[in-house]
Parts: C-alpha cells; structure tokens; sequence
C-alpha cells in the first residue's frame, strides 16, 4: 500500500490525492445515514406518543382562551368597570351582543368553565341564552333581569375577573385548594371545599410508606436471589416475576377475598382466637388496603434493580471484610450495604414515581379514605370533564417526580442508579 | 513436650468434600513454619485454594483440625483468627479510600485516631503510595491496587498472610516486578506467609518451600532447588519445569541406580528415585539442559542415535526437538554458543546424558 507522500504545512491528503477529512467523512456518510434511518420509527413514536400528549396536557393546563374568544365585549366592560357598583347598561348590552353572537356549543363549554369560579354560571348562561332570543334591545338589563335575578348579583360580574386573561394559572391554584378572586388576588377555598391539598399529601405518604415497606421487604430477597446457587435462584426469581405475569385485576381482587371483613386473614386470626369475631379488622376499603396491595403490586420493582446490583457485588468484598477482622454483621453494613445503594436508590425512586402516579389500586381497594390524586385526575377527566384541573394536577405530579429525580442526582448521582 | 522452633498452622488429617461424594482435599498434613514463605503450587482444581478458604476460616473442613499456634481454629470464625489475606481480584472495597480501606481492619479493632493515621501513613510508605490515600481504588493501576491490597492485609501486624494467585492479573513485566517486592516484604517483616499459586515461576522465585498439590494430594513439599533437581514423581516432574519423559520397564536393580528398558530394547541407565524393582514400570525423568548433543565418545553412559525433527529459535537457546527410543517430543535446550556447531532439521546426531541427570520415578 502506498500513501501519499504528506505536504509540509498543506492539508493530509490520501492516496489519491483528495484531502482525507473529505475522505472520511464520504466514508462516514452511509453509516450515519443508516443510523440515522433507524433512529427515526423510535424517535417518531416517541413525539407522537409522548412529547406531543405532555405538550398538549401542559398548555391545556393554563389555557383560559374561551373567555375571550366569546365573550370579547363583556370582558372588556369588565376592564372598564371599577368592580363594586352596581353594573350598568353598557355592561348588560356587552354580554347580550357577545351571547348573540356565540357558537352554541362553544357557550354551553364556556359555561361549564365559569361554573369553576362561581357555581351557577352555567344555568345562568343556559337560560339567558335561551331568553334572549326574545329580546330586542337595546336596553337590555330590564329584560336580562327579568331572565334571572342573578344578574343582578354583583358576585356572578366580580368573577368574571378570574376569567379575563387568556392563560391562567387558575387550574393550579385550584388543584392545591387555592382560588382567585375577582380582584386576581389568591385566597385559600373555603373550608368544606378544601380536598385537594390532603390528597396531595396523602398520596405521599401511602408512596412513602409503599416505597419504604417494598424496601424492607425486597432487600432480604434480593440478597437471596443474588447469593442462592443458580437452580434454586432461577425458581426464586420465577415467584418473584409470577405476579408480574398477573393480570393487575385478577391480584386485587384475590386481595380482596384475602383483606375483606370476612376474608381469609380475618377468619384465621378470629379461628385462631387473636381475634374477637366482633372486632375483625377493616384492612379493605381504607387508606390500610391501598398501601398493602400496592406494596404487593410494586414490590417486583424494588426487587430487580436491587438483585441486578447485588448480584455483581463479588462475594470476596465480605470475605476480605471478615478478613480484617469485622463481624459478619459489621461486614454486611460497612462494606456490602453502601455498594448496593446505586440499586436501592433505583428501585426506590422507581417505585416512588409509579407509586405517585398509582390509580387503579386505590380506585378497587382504597375506597374513600384510601384514594389518591391519581384517582382524582380520572375523575375530572371522565366524569367532570375538567380536562383543565386534570392536566393541571398532571403536570404538578409530572413536577414532583422530576425534583424528586433531580434532587436524586444530586444526592447518589444518576451515573449510579442501575435499573437492572 | 513442644519446643520453641512449633510450626506456626500445622494442617492435621484435613479432609474436605463440598458434596458429600468426592474428596477435593484428601488427608492433608502439611506444616508452616514460623517465618517462611510457603507456596502451595498446584493446577486449578487441585484443591489449593480450599486450602486456604480453610485456613482463613471460609469454609469448614469436613475432617480433621488446624492449628494456629497449636490452637485449634476449626471453630474459630474468620474474624477472629487475625489472618490477614490477599484476595485473587483484591477486593478493595470500591466505596472507600484508600486510606480508609487501610484504615478499616483498624477501625474494627477500635484503634485510635492518631494510632490509626500513623499506621496508615507508614503502610502507604511502605508499599510506595505515600500520596495515594485519598483516592479511590478505581483510580488506581493494577499494580498500585495490588499493593493496597498487600499493605491492607499487614495494616493489623498479623502473624500470617495468606496469598491467593495475588499477581494473576497483572501483566508479566509488573508481575515480575511485584513478585520480588512481596519477596522483600516478607524478609523485613519476617511474617509467615502461605501463597497460592498456579505458576511455578512465581513459586520458584518467592518461596522457602513449595507444596505441590495434585487432586487434593501433596505430591512433594521441598525447597524450590530441591524440587526442580530432584522431583520424587512423575507428577512434579512434569509440574515443575520442562521435563523429557522416557517410558519403560524396569530390568536391573543395582541399588542406587536402574537399568530401564525403554520399550524397543534401548537400555536407559537411571538413578533410582521411586520405583518397585525389576519388572515394574517407571518413567524417566529427564530435563531438557541436562542433555548432551555430540557428546565425547565413552564420556557418558547413556548414548543414542537421535534425529532432528525441529528447530526453534529463542535467542539464549535453541530449543530443539528429536526422536530417540521411541518417542517423537524429546526436547533439548542447546545454548546458543560456539562451542555447538549448528544442526539442521533432519540431522542425524547423537545424544547423551548423565545418570544422576536421569531419574527413574513412578510410572
């Protein structure tokens, strides 16, 4: 082979002369085009599937365009206004000609939404719709008034003020029990309204509790799966991933029939007189059966990460601690239990994540003491229908985990977390 | 009853079986001395390193007692027999320092803080890391992690340290280099060691005695010399160094020496070393620089007509491989020096050796 021979100063050339960074780069382009080929499909997938649901659950979270799409005039009477006397005409006729002019359907939606502000908006809206086809105006407040007398209540105009600006962070403010009022001042609900905040910290603690008894209960058996000789392993590891290959359904319910009034755990304690028949223990339908059966269902996902990193620890580090003189006890906590740490702090932070975010459990077996956000966001979404609320309490959990992920890394490192 | 020179661990009748059907060490007694630099030399599966599980109190023996000191140990757990150990891969616990690796036999011992600095900082003096303390072993290359390892198995002033295959993952130049600092080691300390090992240039070059290990047996315990000239089987014989092997039967006894018939009526003139007597069977033992080629006419007794199969050049010697009396893989080392003229493959030349230099042992 002959190389070319290399000009002193000039640019490296091949053998036949073209310069070799055009050269390698030529060469260099088929594979990144077929790299490039096979990153798309994923890559596609994963906008159309993820980036695009999280972008729009974002923007429908602090979107508040409605308002002002129907209700141009109104809102900016309203600007006008000074917000305690009494409304006049000019504002009666703004909200006439601006409900004459709406999309009915884009109404009945607008009523739904300022119902969130101030209960009664949307039969007001329905029914002045419907009235004010009979009416010719100018003036209209006489006739309005004659609609519904709740036009002539000045709370209804004052929180019209929440409403004014096209992007609101109203979602958010409700979804931690806080509100605007007509001034856009932030002020706590009233009391018997407060739930969401106690859902939110319930829904940590039952993750909390779940992620701290999957733990405890996954470390000795990551241990023995790790340290069992293969055969015996193997089988270990087939009762771990059994539930897995459960139907989710079919496991709550044998928790049912295991955790109910009249269920295998009570009647046995009761056979075994633990128990007086009358005061059998309630562990279904609570904040107890939420955490027990979730412990059970995300238990799998503390256990592998953990056994994928015991399992790389040689048994030698032990053997040397004992070597020099530490108990085996000592040896376990000084030199085996910090090189798993990059494992239990996977199986933790992955628990905790799904744990959060967890709905189908506490919606069968955590009954009313035992429900979390998550059940919450499936409420607005299916039964309420305030798509708002629900993407806003969304992206607040979508928040919590990316801090919680953060302050992660912060404290053991990314680099060190080992999913299995 | 004891004198003051007791061996220092003195393995008595030590059976050990993992599964109930085969034995992996059978009836070992083998003595360490106060001071020496033992090496148990064996192939893997030879039981060597279960041995030293044994003695460092990993595994239990299934029969038999171990003394440390003349006290038996058998029930003793590994922590508290103060027997430091080097481990094949280290074991450096990767979440600490260096110095805190040093530091960790003191920590459980419950040493001062300024007593533990101190022995720390002279340990890392010792094996040549003084500023190495506060890294962690990952940083370190090969040979400075296999030093860690070392000064951390002495930090504890143990009477003895156990070596298993230390060196096996370093590259030769460092292993060479390692082997001689561990040697002075053990001079300056005057400590007892007992080494595993699976290469025999290691344990010529360390130890005061090897112990070879054959399918849970000693074959032979000796002085590295002693073992090399005079290897009392077949087995180290052929463990130890390169070594000719000529099959045959025995047909006169003379005391001292043999007459053996190798086959197809070459009569081969041996020193006696382990064979029954006339009629039984016995390899010849003879190592490749002991071989004459061209010798002067009636110098020596054994003399044979050989043919050159095949020449290799290795600088210092020419290694060169005949047939004679039979056998096809007879290997001669020929210095490389004036004094031999040059053969070439294919040539016809006689060879000879010394009785002394071949040695009849078992079959």
């Amino acid at each position: 082979m002959s190389t070319s021979p290399a000009k002193p100063g000039g640019p490296v050339l091949t053998a036949d002369g073209t310069p070799l960074k055009t050269s390698l780069e030529r060469s260099l382009k088929l594979s990144k085009l077929r790299a490039l080929g096979l990153i798309v499909p994923p890559l596609l997938f994963l906008i159309i599937l993820f980036v695009i649901p999280i972008g729009s659950l974002l923007t429908r979270s602090v979107d508040d365009g409605l308002s002002n799409k129907v209700l141009p005039k109104t809102l900016a009477a309203f600007e006008r206004w000074d917000k305690t006397s009494e409304p006049d005409e000019s504002m009666f006729e703004a909200v006439a000609l601006d409900m004459k002019a709406a999309d009915k359907l884009e109404l009945s939606k607008l009523g739904t939404r300022m119902n969130y502000e101030k209960s009664g908006w949307r039969s007001l809206l329905k029914i002045t719709a419907r009235g004010l086809n009979r009416v010719e105006g100018p003036p209209y407040k006489p006739a309005m008034l004659e609609l519904n007398k709740r036009w002539g209540d000045i709370k209804f105009w004052q929180s019209l003020g929440a409403m004014k600006d096209p992007v609101t962070l109203g979602y958010y403010l409700k979804a931690v029990d806080l509100q605007y009022d007509g001034n856009k001042n932030i002020m706590r609900v009233k009391k018997h309204n407060r739930i969401y905040q106690m859902l939110w910290w319930r829904t940590f603690l039952v993750s909390l509790i779940v992620t701290v008894g999957c733990l405890v209960l996954a470390y000795p058996v990551a241990h023995l799966l790790a340290t069992l000789p293969l055969r015996l392993s193997n089988l270990l590891m087939i009762c771990v991933l059994m539930p897995f290959w459960t139907s989710l359904l079919v496991r709550i319910v044998s928790w049912m029939v295991m955790l109910q009034r009249n269920g295998v755990v009570n009647d046995s304690l009761v056979s075994l007189g633990l128990l007086h028949d009358e005061s059998r223990l309630s562990m279904m339908y609570n904040f107890a059966g939420t955490v027990i059966v979730m412990t059970q269902i995300l238990l799998p996902f503390m256990i592998l990460p953990i056994y994928s990193v015991m399992k790389t620890i040689p048994s030698s580090y032990m053997k040397a601690a004992q070597n020099l003189g530490a108990t085996p006890a000592l040896a376990f906590i000084k030199v085996y239990m910090p090189q798993t740490i990059p494992g239990v702090g996977a199986g933790c932070i992955l628990v905790f994540i799904v744990a959060i975010g967890y709905y189908i459990t506490p919606e069968l077996v955590g009954g009313k003491d035992g429900r979390l956000i998550g059940n919450l966001i499936a409420y607005h979404m299916q039964n309420s229908l305030n798509w708002g609320l629900a993407a806003a309490m969304g992206t607040i959990l979508l928040i919590a985990i990316l801090t919680l992920y953060w302050v992660y890394d912060k404290l053991v490192g990314v680099d060190n977390m080992k999913m299995g | 009853m004891m004198t003051g020179n007791d061996p220092l661990v003195r393995f008595v009748n030590i059976q050990k079986s993992y599964d109930g059907e085969t034995l992996v060490v059978k009836n070992l007694n083998l003595n360490v001395e106060n001071g020496e630099f033992l090496t148990i030399l064996g192939p893997s599966g030879s039981g060597k390193t279960t041995c030293l599980l044994m003695l460092a109190g990993f595994e239990p023996a299934t029969h038999g007692e171990i003394y440390l000191k003349d006290q038996p140990i058998n029930r003793v757990p590994p922590h508290k027999r103060g027997i430091g150990m080097v481990f094949q891969n280290y074991a450096l616990f990767p979440h600490m320092t260096v110095a805190e690796n040093l530091a960790f036999p003191l920590d459980v011992r419950g040493m001062s803080k300024s007593e533990k600095t101190e022995k720390v900082k002279r340990a890392l003096d010792m094996v040549q890391l003084g500023g190495y303390g506060d890294r962690q072993p990952a940083q370190l290359s090969g040979g400075q992690q296999q030093r860690v390892a070392v000064a951390r198995s002495l930090i504890f002033d143990p009477d003895l340290v156990l070596m298993d295959e230390p060196l096996g993952a370093l590259d030769k130049n460092l292993r060479e280099q390692m082997q001689y600092e561990i040697k002075s080691i053990h001079r300056n300390l005057g400590i007892t060691m007992v080494y595993v090992t699976h290469d025999q240039s290691i344990a010529l070059t360390l130890s005061d005695r090897i112990a070879v290990f054959e399918n849970g047996v000693i074959q032979q315990c000796a002085a590295p010399d002693v073992l090399y000239e005079q290897p009392e089987n077949a087995f180290v014989a052929n463990f130890i160094g390169e070594n000719n092997r000529l099959i045959g039967t025995v047909v006169e006894d003379n005391g001292d020496t043999v007459k053996v018939d190798v086959n197809n009526g070459h009569i081969v003139e041996a020193k006696k070393v382990n064979v029954d007597g006339i009629g039984s069977q016995s390899t010849l033992s003879l190592r490749p620089e002991r071989v004459v080629v061209d010798p002067e006419p009636d110098s020596l007794p054994n003399v044979f007509p050989a043919k050159t199969k095949q020449l290799i050049y290795l600088g210092d010697h020419i290694r060169t491989r005949f047939s004679i009396c039979g056998t096809d893989d007879f290997i001669v080392k020929i210095p490389n020096s004036a004094v031999h003229a040059a053969i070439s493959e294919g040539d016809e030349v006689k060879i000879g050796w010394k009785v002394e230099d071949c040695r009849a042992v078992d079959a």
